[in-house]
């Protein structure tokens, strides 16, 4: 049963991806981007993360996502733009990439994976350790997020005529 | 007491150093008082320690006073040693007392000179580097005091540097000198090399004790002697003096007459046991010494310039004292030295003398009837023109006897000949001078009669002093024929330089020598007189029969023509080749090169930064690929 | 149970599709949006470690990386929006004021 909707979850999410590199339309490669943001979170799901899933649909899905299509609405281009002209830059990051594949999966065959006991991680274990041992990380993050916030609206104000 | 010599140089240097930090801030009297006195007190110290010398047993000559360890590089080392004996004496003596007399002078003339402190300076630094010359006990620290030498020279002769030909004569001094010197410099490593030492004790010790091979011994002393020819301006290297005459009269007279050029003689008298042993090397010397005087003294009849003709003639004397050391009478070569001293800066001074009274007038054929106005410059002048002529009671005859008797009774025929000739040739050119000068039709320009006016006191009085010295100085030195210890020079420096070995002349033969000599003397004088006073047609007569001839001599034998083809222009020319194909074209090429090539690959590594993200991704998703790999394997 | 190794495998794979997309696209935002694709390729890994190690602390980690991300979407949406406001474009061919 897990299998089965392992294998499903991925190919959608890889499906959407590609889906997502083909289109030259940006607002359907962002709706592509969502569709394969929620397979993660089913995907987060199954390794017995739950909490991370929802966060990660309520965040990258829910809000991430939505500022994209803000901001591709905004800038409002008519049509869309046909993939790379310069072929062999292409051709290059391909074959880099294909090369980057090889050797991760090497490393990853090398990496040791012990076994992975059942049951999922509860919100409660994730929270202990969030105000406990990251407690400072988390405060950081919070003056991080108020800072991006700020910065945001200072960057994109339109300045006051002279 | 007697430890004190070795302070001799240093108040002159003192004095220099003081003149250099303040020269300028100081106003002219304290200059000139400052520079005179510091050389007055060096003579003064120099007598005392000659006067306890005197009392001194000759057994503890010569007395070393070692200051400081100079340099020590494994076996090679040299001290900041002096040593004092009879012949540093004799040296510290004459350049003390007539550079003393010639500071005086100097105050006069250089009255109206603008770089008044200057002058002085480098007089002082020249007593300081002469006076170390001459004290020094070993030849490393000689050589210091001749190069130093050889630097205020140059530094004088060019003094008025704004003068092209000052400036080049300078020049020439400097770099005649240096050739002379890379033979001096090699005589003195193969010293080194023999003896392991170049103290002139230790020398003499290894000379003495047969430690040196009579070819070696001929080899250094030949090679030594070239560094003499350079500074003491022999042939070949005599070209610079007669330019040097550019410099100021007051450093004519005491550096190219009295000082440094007998600084050659000084050191072949210093190494005069090397000189002795090595028979050949003495025979070179006698020959090259009686040539130069010979040569210089043809030359010295057709100058105009007044000071020119005292330039040949201080080669020509050069000679003599060559004669002297080297037929072995290196006693007879110092006392010509010393004598020489007197009556040639007598006669630079007095033609100085001259020259202020025409306001810088140099040129005979432009004087003549000058004795009624200068009252002291003439009696002074002439006293030293029969000076050297070699008449007798005079100084000059003692010395010149003495040498030309010593040659002969060495059996250096050849050489007493030449010297012979010379004699006469330096009766007549002298007198010549003296004619054209100070007697005959006045052929003074308006402008100089006008300001026609005897010298000051401080010119005037160490004209008298060093007259008198040209007369009374000879009497310490007389004949041998007058009984052995008549001679109270040689005997006073016996004890450093052993008389001639044999050289013993029956009294006859020495009497008709002296006599062979004096009417050599008088026979140059009257024919002068004939050619200048009585009938001055003839010589107009001779240069018309002879124009060959006396465009020969008087355009020097066209030697200085001839180094300059042979040697000078291609040297140029062959630094200019190199200068254009390696200097120019290697060196910088590599320089431009290096340059050029890293400019290059800027910018080709700049054609990676193209400003697009994408590449640079490119380089990052390529290093990572890299990273991985590496951290994979 | 599925094996923690087919999940790193997917996450590998979705990494490279994020970098191929890069390069393959043209314009700011969808170039963006591939490097959101592989920090999410990154999450999907430290996830599938933390459940083999049974390590928690790896889930916590990837909360704070997908916080930092929406701060850096934002700020960096800002800035394309300001690209835009000035080249009135947002081709990255066109973005080369930075050359040489």
């Amino acid at each position: 049963m897990a299998i089965f909707l392992f294998f499903l979850l991925s190919t959608v999410c890889v499906g959407a991806v590609l889906g997502m590199i083909i289109s030259k339309n940006q607002a359907y490669s962002a709706l592509f981007l969502v569709l394969a943001f929620v397979c993660l979170g089913g995907l987060f799901g199954l390794l017995g993360a739950p909490f991370m899933a929802v966060v990660q649909i309520i965040i990258y899905a829910g809000a991430i996502m939505v500022l994209f299509i803000f901001v591709i609405m905004m800038i409002n281009l008519r049509q869309g733009l046909s993939p790379e002209k310069k072929k062999w830059t292409i051709a290059l990051s391909l074959v880099l990439a294909l090369v980057l594949l090889l050797e991760l999966i090497l490393a990853a065959k090398g990496a040791s994976l012990g076994q992975s006991p059942e049951g999922s991680v509860s919100p409660k274990e994730i929270g202990q350790l969030l105000f406990t041992k990251y407690l400072y990380p988390f405060e950081i993050t919070s003056i991080l997020i108020i800072a991006a916030l700020v910065g945001a609206i200072v960057l994109v104000k339109k300045r006051e005529k002279e | 007491m007697k430890d004190i010599f070795w302070l001799i140089p240093f108040v002159p240097a003192l004095s220099t150093l003081v003149l250099v930090l303040f020269g300028r801030k100081l106003p002219k009297k304290v200059v000139s008082w400052q520079a005179c006195l510091s050389v007055f007190i060096s003579f003064i110290i120099a007598l005392i320690s000659f006067l306890s010398l005197l009392k001194t047993p000759p057994e503890s000559y010569p007395i070393v006073k070692n200051l400081f360890t100079w340099i020590s590089a494994g076996s090679f080392s040299a001290n900041l040693s002096f040593q004092f004996d009879p012949l540093s004496a004799v040296m510290a003596l004459v350049v003390t007392g007539v550079g003393f007399l010639i500071h005086v002078y100097s105050v006069g003339y250089m009255a109206h000179d603008k770089s008044y402190t200057r002058y002085f300076t480098y007089l002082n630094l020249f007593t300081f580097a002469m006076l170390i010359l001459v004290l020094a006990s070993n030849m490393i620290l000689m050589f210091v005091g001749w190069e130093g030498v050889g630097l205020c020279s140059y530094l004088l002769i060019g003094f008025w540097f704004e003068k092209h030909s000052a400036a080049n004569a300078g020049k020439k001094a400097f770099i005649v000198n240096r050739i002379g010197d890379a033979g001096f410099i090699l005589g003195i490593l193969f010293i080194f090399l023999a003896v392991g030492s170049s103290e002139f004790t230790a020398v003499n010790q290894a000379i003495s004790g047969g430690l040196i091979a009579r070819g070696g011994a001929t080899l250094i002393a030949i090679l030594l002697f070239i560094g003499a020819t350079g500074k003491s301006a022999q042939l070949p290297l005599y070209i610079w003096l007669p330019d040097a005459m550019e410099g100021p009269t007051p450093v004519s007279a005491l550096i190219h007459a009295a000082t440094m050029v007998t600084a050659g003689v000084y050191m072949v008298a210093r190494m005069n046991l090397l000189f002795t042993y090595s028979g050949t090397a003495g025979n070179i010397v006698a020959l090259v010494g009686a040539l130069t005087a010979i040569f210089a003294a043809t030359m010295a009849l057709t100058q105009n310039d007044i000071k020119r003709v005292l330039a040949y003639s201080t080669i020509s004397q050069l000679g003599y004292m060559f004669i002297g050391c080297g037929v072995g009478a290196y006693a007879a070569g110092i006392f010509h030295l010393y004598t020489h001293a007197f009556f040639k800066s007598l006669l630079f001074l007095a033609a100085g003398s001259v020259m202020h009274a025409l306001s810088g007038e140099l040129d005979m054929r432009k004087m003549g009837g000058l004795r009624k106005y200068l009252p002291w410059t003439y009696p002074t002048f002439l006293i030293g023109a029969i000076a050297i002529a070699g008449v007798p009671f005079l100084s000059g005859f003692f010395s010149k006897d003495a040498i030309l008797t010593q040659a002969y009774a060495q059996g250096q025929y050849f050489v007493w000949a030449l010297g012979l000739m010379g004699a006469i040739l330096t009766a007549f050119y002298m007198f010549r001078l003296i004619f054209l000068t100070f007697h005959g039709k006045e052929r003074l320009e308006p402008e100089a009669k006008k300001h026609l006016h005897e010298s000051p006191k401080v010119m005037t009085i160490p004209l008298a002093i060093l007259a008198f010295f040209s007369i009374v100085a000879g009497y310490v030195g007389l004949p041998v024929v007058l009984g052995k210890k008549a001679n109270l020079f040689q005997n006073f420096l016996e004890p450093v330089i052993p008389p001639a070995s044999e050289g013993h002349l029956s009294m006859g033969l020495e009497w008709t020598l002296i006599l062979i000599s004096v009417a050599v003397a008088l026979l140059g004088i009257y024919i002068a007189y004939v050619f200048y006073l009585k009938r001055p047609d003839i010589p107009h007569n001779i240069v018309r029969r002879i124009p060959g001839v006396y465009k020969l001599l008087y355009n020097k034998y066209y030697v200085d023509e001839a180094y300059n083809a042979v040697i000078v222009n291609p040297l140029v020319k062959g630094s200019e080749v190199i200068y254009e194909n390696f200097d120019l074209a290697v060196i910088d090429g590599a320089l431009n090169g290096s340059a050029s090539a890293t400019g290059f690959f800027g910018r080709a590594l700049s054609a990676l930064q193209t400003g697009y993200v994408k590449d640079y991704v490119l380089v990052f998703l390529l290093g990572a690929v890299i990273i991985v790999g590496i951290l994979l394997f | 149970m599925i094996p923690a190794g087919y999940f790193l495998l997917l996450s590998i794979i979705l990494f490279v599709l994020g970098i191929i997309a890069f390069f393959v696209k043209r314009d700011l935002i969808t170039q963006f949006m591939a490097v959101e694709i592989m920090l999410n390729a990154a999450n999907l890994a430290f996830i599938a470690l933390a459940k083999s190690h049974h390590f928690v602390d790896a889930q916590v980690i990837v909360f704070f990386i997908i916080t930092v991300a929406a701060a850096e979407a934002a700020i960096g949406l800002a800035i394309i929006l300001l690209i835009f406001r000035q080249k009135k474009s947002i081709k990255t061919e066109e973005m080369s004021s930075m050359k040489g």
